[in-house]
């Protein structure tokens, strides 16, 4: 899909916009720093395809609680069974995965990234690229609030027989992470983690390269959040939602940690100050959005067979989303988290502890109520994944206690992640067209109201 | 003087509504809404607007006293009157348009034989029409399409018999023609129309025709008056395909409330259950949305799933309630699938229930399902008031009030007998609000 002459193994050479790497008359617009993320993203699966090749040993783990800088310590090229699946999802391939795998055993209710990945090892473990994934040779379970996970990595076992490492992350129950819960952690990478890691791979663990990589990744996370934040502005320079998910792509897999990811990082959070400066809105498949009319605050994955229809559903009615918890799923960085290299295990702990969906509900609540104000967010639009518990459980109950304390309307679409079958665009049309006329009557009843008093 | 007006594009039917500058509802029209959204919201609204001029033949004409105690008997006739004259020149189109389809060559030997049947068959439905809007007269539904195709299909199937030729052969003309008829709108033939109807009626009447002149003029000062469509706004599930710019285009969700607000001014929660969909609306004071829930993708428990059960026992959708009514005795039924529902009922007779009892049953799944979205969406407040086709239906009005009581206590319920039409209602208001209020003039699209 690349543009670019950068070979793949070769540093990503960053180019002025003008410059950039354009496809000829191609429909979808982008960022240059969608591109780029794109290419990052596609070299990572040219790795993969050729790991055991080049002698490499593959890891397979899950992107929240993902130790992206501990892995590669041990030479490991990395794989992501929920990217995967969501890039056949963007490319259309989920479909037949997930039928595949229902006709091998698995219910309609099973979670449809598990179902899209089995049903790819069914397939011959044809990647999203066309190229053929490696079989894993370590599973590293770090983040394991997702039960989902845990089942999942079970069938891979059942099925590769291959080595398996877990890291229990303890729930923040009590809304916050407590000494015991850090030791606790850190104990487990002492003596599980890094032992298996040392194993599989056959490569001594050295502490000092941890710091070097957490030192690339604490500056990649700051620019990462400079430009998450730039949305604070009005008009906002991006779409915290749809074009976050492409600026999260490297921070949240396999990239974080490498000194391409820190380089990437610089450029899109320049290139974002740039909007901002020419008082730019974001830029979506479609052109780049005209006017700001709406400001949401988004809770939930998206939806990935039909992104570019749901983000045109937005687009054009004007509405961008400002900030959005799915950009935080593999690290919540906006309240001052960082990879420290001066305490490496400690913080890799803090990291898996700290993930999205291991916050409490009064956690995540208050969260999403800083978002509506920080960044003067119109209202709060939820979408509720049919095939996922993780997100999905207690989101009435916080969208209730949302609207209750912001005072701003909230609403509720329902989608799923890669099953192409749960996205009915006349339904979430029409809520999301209902939802948007709903703001603009509040907003012009408030108005008329302040104009009396 | 100025309308506005509201079309909800629904999946089955589609409404409209006329208000004048009081914001007094002074037309309502209906039409079914075949795969042609523009003529349904085209038909829709003039039908309104025929019904609006009844509405002024009343005002003027009560105004003159000249009908004292007999206005009402000669507004109804000359209604069935004027629903004759459409139905007349409806048929004539039908007609002409049969013949056009039985041209050529596609029926080969037979065509002379189907041409003859053809003018036979229309003779005989021409024959019955005055009987059909007769007073008392009941129809099965007043959407040309069904009156007509009803009886062609009756009366086809006798000539068929008698000439000894082929009954599908006239089915297929009728297939053919009834689309191209359905999808002309008689706009010009409206006024004709009632000026032929008012001389029936005064026929039919002979007593008023002394009165004739006196009642002539109020009548037609009103066709006179020029309805004008100062503003139109759109909703429902067919909305984008109107012919209005996006300004006039309103979700369904934002008219239901404003509908609903504007019939019962206490509105706090509206349950809305259409042929496709169920919504719950919080609205303020004002009727404006709060915030609002809807079914997912799949339609289980919506008025869709009572037509299929319908079809699958053999039955008119509208006597489902009926019959639920006359169970005693309490039956579960869980699937509110619409899918599953079929097999659940025949296993249900199958194990010797009653029809009445698993009836009862199935209303109590779909309302139990519409409690489970109205909790959803923050639950039920007072006042409640409950839309849409399903709040027709006597059983799920029942259920719905038990469910209601046990979960929430007492609170008023209100169930408008206009109910089909609030969706339409609140675009109308939206319409007014606009002009009105926002000073808005309508924009092309």
């Amino acid at each position: 899909m690349s543009t670019s002459a950068n070979q793949p193994g070769t540093p990503v050479k960053m180019m002025p916009s003008s410059a950039a790497p354009k496809k000829p008359a191609a429909p979808v617009q982008k960022e240059d720093a969608m591109w780029l993320q794109k290419e990052m993203i596609n070299r990572n699966y040219d790795e993969l395809a050729t790991a055991h090749e080049t002698g490499r040993k593959v890891a397979a783990t899950f992107v929240p609680g993902n130790l992206n800088e501990l892995v590669m310590c041990f030479d490991f090229a990395r794989s992501l069974p929920e990217t995967n699946a969501l890039q056949n999802g963007m490319r259309k391939k989920s479909g037949k995965m997930i039928m595949d795998a229902e006709r091998d055993g698995h219910s309609e209710d099973v979670c449809t990234y598990v179902k899209a990945d089995l049903g790819m090892m069914l397939g011959g473990e044809i990647g999203p690229t066309g190229q053929k994934l490696p079989t894993p040779d370590l599973l590293l379970l770090s983040y394991t609030g997702c039960f989902t996970f845990m089942k999942w990595f079970e069938l891979i076992r059942q099925k590769y027989n291959c080595e398996t490492v877990m890291l229990h992350t303890p729930y923040q129950g009590d809304g916050k992470i407590s000494q015991n819960m850090r030791d606790y952690v850190v104990k487990q990478l002492k003596q599980a983690v890094i032992p298996a890691l040392e194993r599989v791979s056959g490569v001594k663990f050295d502490i000092d390269r941890l710091r070097q990589y957490m030192k690339e990744s604490a500056k990649a996370e700051d620019d990462l959040v400079k430009v998450l934040q730039s949305a604070k502005n009005r008009p906002s320079p991006i779409d915290g939602y749809f074009g976050a998910v492409y600026y999260i792509g490297p921070m949240f897999t396999a990239f974080r940690g490498t000194p391409e990811a820190t380089q990437y990082y610089d450029v899109l959070r320049q290139e974002i100050e740039r909007r901002v400066a020419e008082k730019k809105g974001p830029i979506t498949p479609e052109g780049e959005m005209a006017e700001e009319k709406y400001r949401l605050v988004v809770e939930g994955p998206p939806n990935w067979t039909n992104f570019r229809d749901f983000w045109k559903m937005f687009y054009d009615e004007g509405a961008v989303v400002v900030a959005s918890t799915y950009a935080k799923v593999g690290g919540v960085y906006d309240f001052g988290f960082r990879h420290d290299p001066e305490h490496p295990l400690e913080s890799l702990a803090d990291y898996c502890l700290g993930c999205y969906t291991n916050m409490n509900f009064p956690q995540r609540i208050d969260m999403i109520c800083k978002y509506m104000d920080q960044y003067q967010a119109d209202g709060l639009l939820i979408n509720s994944i049919k095939s996922c518990n993780s997100f999905s459980a207690g989101q009435l109950l916080m969208l209730r206690e949302i609207e209750k304390r912001t005072g701003k309307p909230a609403a509720f679409i329902e989608s799923d992640l890669v099953d192409p079958r749960y996205f009915s665009s006349a339904n979430i049309k029409n809520r999301l067209e209902s939802y948007f006329q709903m703001i603009k009557q509040k907003r012009s009843v408030a108005a008329g109201a302040a104009a009396v008093h | 003087m100025r309308c506005f007006i509201g079309i909800d594009l629904g999946s089955t039917t589609t409404k409209a509504v006329v208000i004048d500058e009081q914001q007094q509802v002074i037309g309502r029209g209906i039409t079914n809404s075949r795969s042609n959204y523009d003529t349904a919201a085209k038909i829709a609204q003039q039908e309104a607007l025929v019904n609006a001029r009844f509405h002024l033949f009343r005002l003027s004409l009560s105004k003159t006293k000249v009908l004292n105690g007999g206005l009402e008997s000669f507004l109804e006739q000359l209604e069935r009157d004027f629903r004759l004259e459409q139905f007349l020149v409806q048929l004539a189109d039908l007609k002409a348009t049969c013949e056009r389809n039985a041209e050529g060559s596609r029926f080969g030997d037979a065509a002379k034989a189907v041409s003859s049947a053809l003018d036979e068959v229309f003779k005989r439905l021409r024959g019955e029409a005055a009987g059909l809007f007769a007073a008392g007269a009941k129809r099965r539904s007043d959407f040309f399409r069904d009156i007509a195709g009803s009886r062609y299909l009756a009366i086809g199937e006798q000539v068929a018999k008698e000439s000894g030729m082929r009954y599908d052969m006239l089915l297929n003309v009728f297939d053919r023609s009834i689309i191209e008829v359905e999808n002309r709108v008689y706009g010009d033939s409206i006024k004709p129309n009632l000026l032929a109807a008012l001389k029936r009626t005064y026929a039919a009447l002979p007593a008023t025709r002394k009165k004739e002149q006196v009642i002539n003029s109020p009548i037609q000062s009103v066709l006179d008056t020029a309805l004008d469509e100062t503003y139109t706004v759109g909703t429902g599930y067919g909305r984008a395909r109107l012919p209005f710019s996006k300004e006039h285009i309103r979700s369904e969700i934002l008219c239901h409330g404003l509908g609903a607000h504007m019939m019962h001014s206490g509105t706090a929660t509206v349950l809305d259950i259409g042929g496709q969909d169920t919504k719950a609306i919080q609205v303020d004071k004002n009727g404006i949305v709060e915030s609002f829930q809807m079914n997912d993708r799949c339609a289980a428990g919506c008025g869709r799933y009572l037509g299929y059960i319908a079809d699958e026992m053999n039955m008119g959708l509208h006597e489902l309630g009926p019959m639920a009514m006359k169970s005693t005795k309490t039956i579960k039924i869980n699937s509110t699938c619409t899918v599953f529902a079929g097999a659940e009922l025949r296993d249900r007779l199958s194990l010797g229930d009653k029809r009445e009892d698993i009836m009862a049953g199935l209303h109590r799944a779909i309302i139990l399902r519409a409690m489970s979205i109205l909790a959803r969406s923050g639950g039920i407040r007072n006042e409640f008031t409950f839309t849409g086709g399903v709040a027709k239906n006597e059983a799920a009005v029942k259920a719905l009030k038990d469910l209601v009581r046990e979960n929430y206590g007492a609170l008023t319920l209100n169930i408008n007998p206009d109910s089909i039409y609030t969706g339409a209602l609140g675009g109308a208001t939206f319409a007014w609000r606009a002009v009105l209020e926002e000073g808005k003039t309508a924009e092309a699209r």
